[in-house]
């Protein structure tokens, strides 16, 4: 079987079943991905990759399926990573985000790949910048990350993305649900999706409002909030335009360094996780903070102090 | 690479042709993602075409097929036909559904592995696809 540097190489010429092994090498780390890594980056031709977040049932899929037309219509070939969580009891999973958006199997400009979590938080965010980076290479822009937007872990990888887009619903909840913390504030753009139910103009006059008074320390300008009817297609245009028009923003320099920043320290948090497990005290360790002998940062440094 | 650490087998689970019903593949793909498996699920009326490239860009490991419409012996073979076209013969393409005692012989030689009729139980398939798929990677 051909090695990550060929199948790198063939991706890159337009073979759709290499990189779709290149992908598989990717999420499995195989021998060869780590020594590739220089190359794929190099290989980048810099698309936009663009995060669609939310909570389950808001409509990301069908809003990515829409947004995938829309963006062929424009002469792009997109790519799409789809993301569900894997069972942390058997490791399984269930990947239905494709059901949404078989109208696009067949175009040779689009190609999407279902990622199950496979539990690593760290990990997961790291293999899916990776696969970003692939698609990428192979001439994929935008590429578009779906996750489902259920809590913290969908924060981080959404700040994998240039641009974040947080798909809502009429139904969202009051105003305090606005100004809770979490996904609405690393969000560059908000669409109210549903559109035609009752409700949704109110919603989406909530949210600007909720969001446009914040003071104090942040100064990001507020993200625009639009309103879609992605099983009609209505408004999706609309997104479009909303999201290329934010990657300048998302490429100036200050967004470049936050983003970095994080994954860094993501990166590291994986690999530092990855050595303390070697560490041969690992398991004694654990029995002590299971005993309540030791407290969890404590454990932390007694298996990194000796490095 | 150890065996407790191998990444998931990855199965595509599709229902070629017009036919509505898919409880069984649900049923399916939630009994496989208990034992561990990754499961891709796209869906009701798909084309043969449509599900081999789904294939290809997923890089699945097993292809398994819901069909009781009765079309199995058009829609089966044309799938067995389009993967060996994309280069996936190292893919293990399994069936599922109401398809008569007959027919299988004919259906096997087309490159359908194996096929599951009704009263399967989730345990046997995920053991024949344990110990016949080919490993990502």
């Amino acid at each position: 079987m051909a090695g990550p540097a060929e199948l790198l190489r063939d991706a890159r010429g337009g073979d759709r079943r290499a990189l779709a092994r290149l992908l598989t090498a990717i999420e499995s780390d195989a021998p060869g991905i780590r020594e590739l890594l220089p190359e794929l980056l190099a290989a980048g031709q810099g698309g936009h990759l663009v995060g669609i977040t939310g909570p389950p049932g808001s409509g990301k899929s069908t809003l990515v399926n829409r947004l995938v037309g829309e963006w062929r219509r424009r002469g792009r070939r997109v790519g799409v990573l789809a993301i569900d969580p894997s069972s942390p009891f058997t490791g399984g999973a269930i990947m239905g985000d494709r059901i949404r958006m078989m109208e696009h199997a067949g175009d040779a400009d689009v190609f999407i790949r279902s990622m199950a979590a496979r539990g690593e938080l760290g990990g997961l965010a790291a293999v899916t910048w990776l696969a970003a980076a692939a698609l990428d290479a192979a001439g994929f822009d935008p590429v578009l990350i779906e996750t489902v937007g259920a809590g913290q872990s969908e924060v981080e990888i959404a700040r994998l993305a240039e641009t974040t887009v947080v798909v809502e619903v009429p139904e969202m909840g009051d105003e305090v649900q606005v100004i809770k913390a979490g996904l609405l504030e690393v969000a560059d753009l908000i669409v109210v999706n549903k559109g035609d139910r009752p409700g949704a103009e109110p919603a989406a006059r909530q949210l600007r409002a909720m969001l446009s008074s914040v003071g104090g320390r942040l100064t990001r300008t507020p993200p625009p909030v639009l309103v879609a009817t992605a099983l009609s297609g209505e408004g999706v245009a609309a997104v479009a335009d909303a999201v290329e028009a934010h990657r300048q923003t998302a490429r100036g320099p200050q967004r470049a360094r936050d983003r970095a920043r994080h994954q860094l320290r993501r990166a590291l948090a994986h690999l530092v996780t990855r050595r303390a497990e070697a560490h041969p005290d690992w398991e004694a360790t654990l029995d002590a903070l299971a005993e309540r002998r030791l407290d969890p940062l404590t454990a932390a440094e007694r298996l990194t102090g000796d490095w | 690479m150890t065996d407790e650490h191998a990444a998931p087998i990855r199965v595509l689970i599709a229902k070629p042709g017009l036919d509505g019903h898919d409880r069984g593949a649900k049923v399916l793909a939630r009994g496989l993602r208990d034992e561990g498996f990754e499961v891709i699920y796209t869906g009701l009326r798909q084309t043969p075409e449509m599900i081999a490239d789904a294939a290809a860009q997923e890089d699945v490991d097993v292809v398994g097929l819901s069909i009781l419409s009765g079309a199995h012996m058009t829609l089966l073979p044309k799938v067995a036909t389009l993967l060996h076209e994309r280069g996936m013969d190292d893919v293990l393409l399994a069936a599922g559904g109401i398809i008569p005692d007959a027919d299988i012989a004919a259906l096997k030689a087309a490159g359908i592995a194996e096929i599951f009729g009704p009263g399967t139980t989730i345990g046997e398939v995920a053991r024949y696809l344990r110990e016949h798929a080919r490993r990502s990677g």
